[in-house]
């Protein structure tokens, strides 16, 4: 009989660790480029004279992920590893999450903030917000509150609609960015190159989803607390006046493993998988159920998809 | 060489003048001192300092960013009848229009720039050294619409004063091409300022096509309110010749300007009202509130009686040659559209947000600060400019070798 | 390099496949066996939690070595149990699912015995939309790899059998409010008393 590894059960919020093969892999190589690094002069100055990241040559990339794995080791003590890993090719993701299952308990919420390193206070920043609605209304923005703060949850009377980064497949967020630093990957992330933004704001004001948030400060991330397995795109610690949002935990989903939000919600309300793949639960959950997506009227297509499964 | 006798010439200008000179430059140095300090506050501490949120991410900064834009274009009023219909009166002054739009352009910039989360990375949006966002991105549009409205705008701003300093004739060839240029520039400007706002099908509140018109017609009611007081100041202070009919036409066509202001309001409140849609709830919440969340009302409401009252001061032509009731006009429609296009069109655009969440917003002391900084920028740079230009234009601040015939600015 | 669908479809079949395996086993008459659920081999196994016994209650025969009183009727030991039993009509009774002669096992309303790694699918000969969802992952929750290995969860992993009515929870803190942000000049420090808006 296959020896499983201890599974998270219903109270344990703590998300699996990465493999430890991947981390030692990932840790020698960053260890080589950091070494290659410190003997190349003039970093300082390729910092200063940085292209957007879709223009740099992999060289460069490569350099770049070994000055920020060291970077980021120094300043949270632990040994980082940044990944600039791309796209896998077939694949197109989509998420499905449950409305007839969500019950607000907002642990999807605390597992994002932790796998994916968010300032926790001034500014707190949740990329997912949960919306409780009344059942009398629907689906209905003015009678909404992502403030709801009862004994237990569901509240009756009330269902419960979390929001984060749609992932649409016409952002008006790229669109309005002046300086391209979001764009839309082939595998259906929309993305943030943190070191290109110019934090104007502007892609915050277009999102129809409020899924973007803005450093207003410089990020507090206690290095206890602190994931040190990155994206490039994804996870890495942020800084002060940039935008960032969902990424469908890009750090994850680009080595094959669920989002956070997928594997800590205690119900099941979360799918996730690759839309081309027939056999993945998001393409189940499409042929099974009627699905809809939020503000259709916008036609930004999101590859984010609601449906109730009862 | 001429342009350094010119330039040494123009801080000997600036550095010279009475005691109500240089009280005013003393008041605007201060006002600048006041916003480098309220800066440095937000630079060390991040945009955290203003009261923007992600539930109110553009407000005071961006909302006096889009009046002034306003402001830049309506020198346009001026350069119309100047150029276009050669009219001698507007002749004579069409250079202070533009050196306001310089002015107001600099205030831009800088509200642009304090607004902006990481300043330092501002070459981004430059191409070579960056990636601007082509064709897509209004905001990078607007980077280069306004910088070449400077341009152009500076460059026949200094190319006229310099010839008429040193006693020539203006190159026809360059300045008239140029400046009919600006017209449809400045009506550019403040296009793009509008479809910025106007693209984003996630605010219903701007996502109206009437935005761009309402942009241009608030623009024309307000630069050119300024200038007629503007002018009446400096006919006073420096005894410049401005003739009376210059500044009535101005008030005359804002008139115009001004019902078109009213009219499409009123086309807006008639869609949002009748239809009745869920996009009605932005308009209620500037006009009537929702709920006990009332903070912008009293200003929609002043504004539209100020903007009533002005348009009906500057239509009747004897209230318009009245210059208390023009004066009058002049202020109520200036603060008419300072709320209605500042925060009376950004903050209803965000409130609700898109998740239907209604925060208030309000400037913090730190965001005054830093405005009063920009406006004593933008005063600063107008007074020294009108400082280098009435002389010339007096023909009292010339080169020492210059034509013994020269008039004042040479048409 | 087209992604392995088919490789996925077949491992899929075999998971389906593997408890009817099991069942044919069963029902040849051979001894009862501590069936768990073989995982197929390949690359994309995908493996069951263990169901959540209470410690030392199983194997159930320890105890119950011979059939017992069927009728419904106030238990003296698992009175806990029946006390929350709470699993659709009042007249809900234990050997409704709980195989009288072999305590080891559950069973069908056909009689076929289930063992409690394969409990889904008594869940499912009441619940057949919730079962079929749940082997495709439509429901209930899965955790792993989305193009690889998963664990999935049996329905008594989350839904207590004798209980099934999913629990309300504590919600975790709502988010801080916007007026609420503020600021404060040094990182993790205590919240500093905010600037008041004039």
């Amino acid at each position: 009989m296959n020896s499983h590894r201890r599974l998270p059960v219903l109270a344990d919020p703590v998300a699996p660790e990465a493999s430890e093969s991947r981390r030692r892999f990932l840790k020698a190589g960053g260890a080589a480029l950091a070494a290659l690094a410190a003997c190349k002069p003039g970093a300082v100055v390729e910092e200063l004279t940085r292209r957007n990241f879709k223009e740099m040559k992999p060289e460069d990339l490569r350099a770049l992920l070994a000055r920020l794995e060291k970077k980021y080791s120094e300043e949270y003590g632990k040994a980082v590893t940044v990944s600039g890993a791309g796209p896998m090719r077939g694949v197109n993701f989509a998420y499905g999450l449950d409305l007839s299952r969500c019950i607000g308990c907002r642990r999807c919420v605390y597992a994002c903030v932790k796998e994916n390193n968010q300032s926790r206070e001034h500014p707190q920043i949740q990329w997912i917000r949960v919306l409780q609605m009344e059942k009398e209304h629907g689906v209905d923005l003015a009678h909404s509150t992502p403030y709801y703060n009862p004994e237990l949850v569901p509240e009756p009377g009330h269902f419960y609609m979390p929001t984060q980064c749609q992932q649409c497949r016409y952002p008006p967020c790229t669109k309005v960015c002046p300086v391209k630093a979001t764009w839309k990957e082939p595998d259906g992330i929309v993305v943030i190159d943190y070191d290109w933004c110019i934090g104007c704001r502007c892609c915050t004001a277009a999102c129809p989803y409020g899924a973007r948030k803005f450093n207003w400060a410089e990020p507090k991330l206690p290095a206890a607390e602190m994931n040190p397995v990155t994206h490039y795109l994804g996870n890495r610690p942020r800084q002060k006046g940039v935008v960032e949002k969902c990424t469908f935990c890009i750090q994850r989903s680009r080595v094959g493993r669920y989002p956070a939000c997928v594997e800590i919600c205690p119900v099941g309300a979360r799918k996730f998988g690759n839309l081309l793949d027939p056999e993945s639960e998001i393409r189940q959950v499409m042929d099974r159920k009627r699905v809809f997506v939020f503000k259709q009227e916008l036609a930004t297509e999101p590859q984010f998809y609601y449906f109730y499964a009862t | 060489m001429g342009m350094i006798d010119f330039l040494a010439g123009a801080v000997r200008q600036v550095r010279t003048g009475g005691k109500t000179y240089k009280g005013w430059v003393g008041i605007l140095l201060a006002m600048i001192a006041v916003g480098l300090a309220g800066y440095a506050k937000q630079w060390r501490l991040g945009l955290i300092a203003t009261n923007m949120r992600d539930q109110v991410t553009w407000a005071f900064y961006v909302g006096n960013f889009t009046f002034l834009v306003g402001v830049a274009a309506a020198a346009v009023l001026l350069v119309v009848p100047a150029y276009v219909y050669q009219w001698k009166p507007m002749k004579e002054v069409v250079v202070l229009g533009e050196l306001l739009a310089i002015s107001a352009l600099t205030m831009c910039l800088s509200f642009i720039l304090v607004d902006m989360g990481r300043p330092d990375r501002l070459t981004h949006i430059l191409p070579g050294l960056g990636s601007p966002n082509w064709p897509s991105s209004l905001l990078a549009w607007d980077a280069l619409v306004l910088n070449t409205y400077l341009v152009v705008n500076l460059s026949v701003a200094v190319h006229i004063l310099y010839k008429a300093y040193r006693g020539e004739a203006y190159a026809k060839w360059f300045v008239v091409p140029v400046v009919l240029f600006s017209i449809p520039m400045a009506v550019g400007i403040h296009t793009v300022t509008a479809f910025l706002y106007n693209g984003m099908a996630a605010r219903p509140f701007w996502n109206a096509s009437i935005l761009a018109p309402r942009f241009l017609a608030s623009a024309f009611c307000s630069g050119p309110a300024v200038m007629i007081i503007l002018f009446q100041i400096l006919r006073k202070t420096t005894g410049l010749e401005i003739k009376d009919e210059a500044i009535w036409k101005v008030a005359e066509l804002m008139a115009y300007a001004m019902f078109f202001n009213l009219f499409f309001l009123g086309a807006e409140l008639f869609k949002e009202y009748y239809s009745r849609t869920e996009h009605l709830l932005y308009t209620e919440y500037l006009w009537s509130g929702i709920g006990d969340k009332r903070a912008l009302v009293p200003y929609a409401w002043f504004a539209l009686g100020a903007s009533v009252v002005a348009f009906l001061l500057f239509l009747i032509p004897r209230t318009r040659r009245n210059w208390f009731t023009l004066n009058l006009g002049a202020v109520l429609i200036f603060a008419g559209v300072y709320i209605e296009k500042g925060m009376g069109l950004v903050i209803p655009g965000m409130t609700p947000d898109t998740l239907g969440e209604i925060y208030e917003y309000r400037p913090t002391v730190n965001e005054w600060m830093v405005a009063v900084g920009i406006f004593g920028l933008g005063g600063l740079v107008f007074t020294l400019l009108v400082k280098i230009a009435v002389p010339i234009m007096q023909g009292t601040f010339r080169a020492p070798d210059a034509a013994p015939e020269s008039a004042a600015v040479a048409h | 390099m087209r992604f392995p669908t088919k490789a996925l479809r077949l491992c899929a079949g075999l998971l389906l496949a593997a408890p009817p395996l099991c069942r044919a086993a069963e029902s040849s008459g051979g001894a009862p066996e501590e069936a768990t659920l073989e995982a197929p081999s390949g690359p994309l196994n995908i493996q069951a939690e263990k169901p959540p016994f209470t410690e030392g209650i199983f194997p159930c025969s320890q105890c119950h070595d011979r059939a017992g009183d069927p009728n419904p009727r106030t238990l003296a030991f698992h009175d806990d149990i029946q006390a929350s039993l709470h699993h659709g009509p009042p007249s809900r009774w234990c050997l409704d699912c709980h195989d009288n002669g072999k305590r080891d096992f559950l069973h069908l309303i056909n009689g076929r015995l289930i063992p409690f790694t394969a409990s889904y699918e008594l869940c499912g000969q009441c619940h057949g939309d919730k079962y079929r969802d749940w082997r495709v992952g439509v429901h209930g929750k899965r955790v792993g790899m989305w193009n690889g290995q998963k664990t999935y969860f049996l329905c008594v992993n989350c839904h207590s059998p004798h209980s099934p009515r999913f629990k309300a929870l504590k919600p975790l803190p709502p988010p801080v409010p916007p007026q609420d942000q503020g600021f404060t000049a040094t990182p993790l420090a205590a919240p500093a008393h905010q600037e008041k808006s004039p």
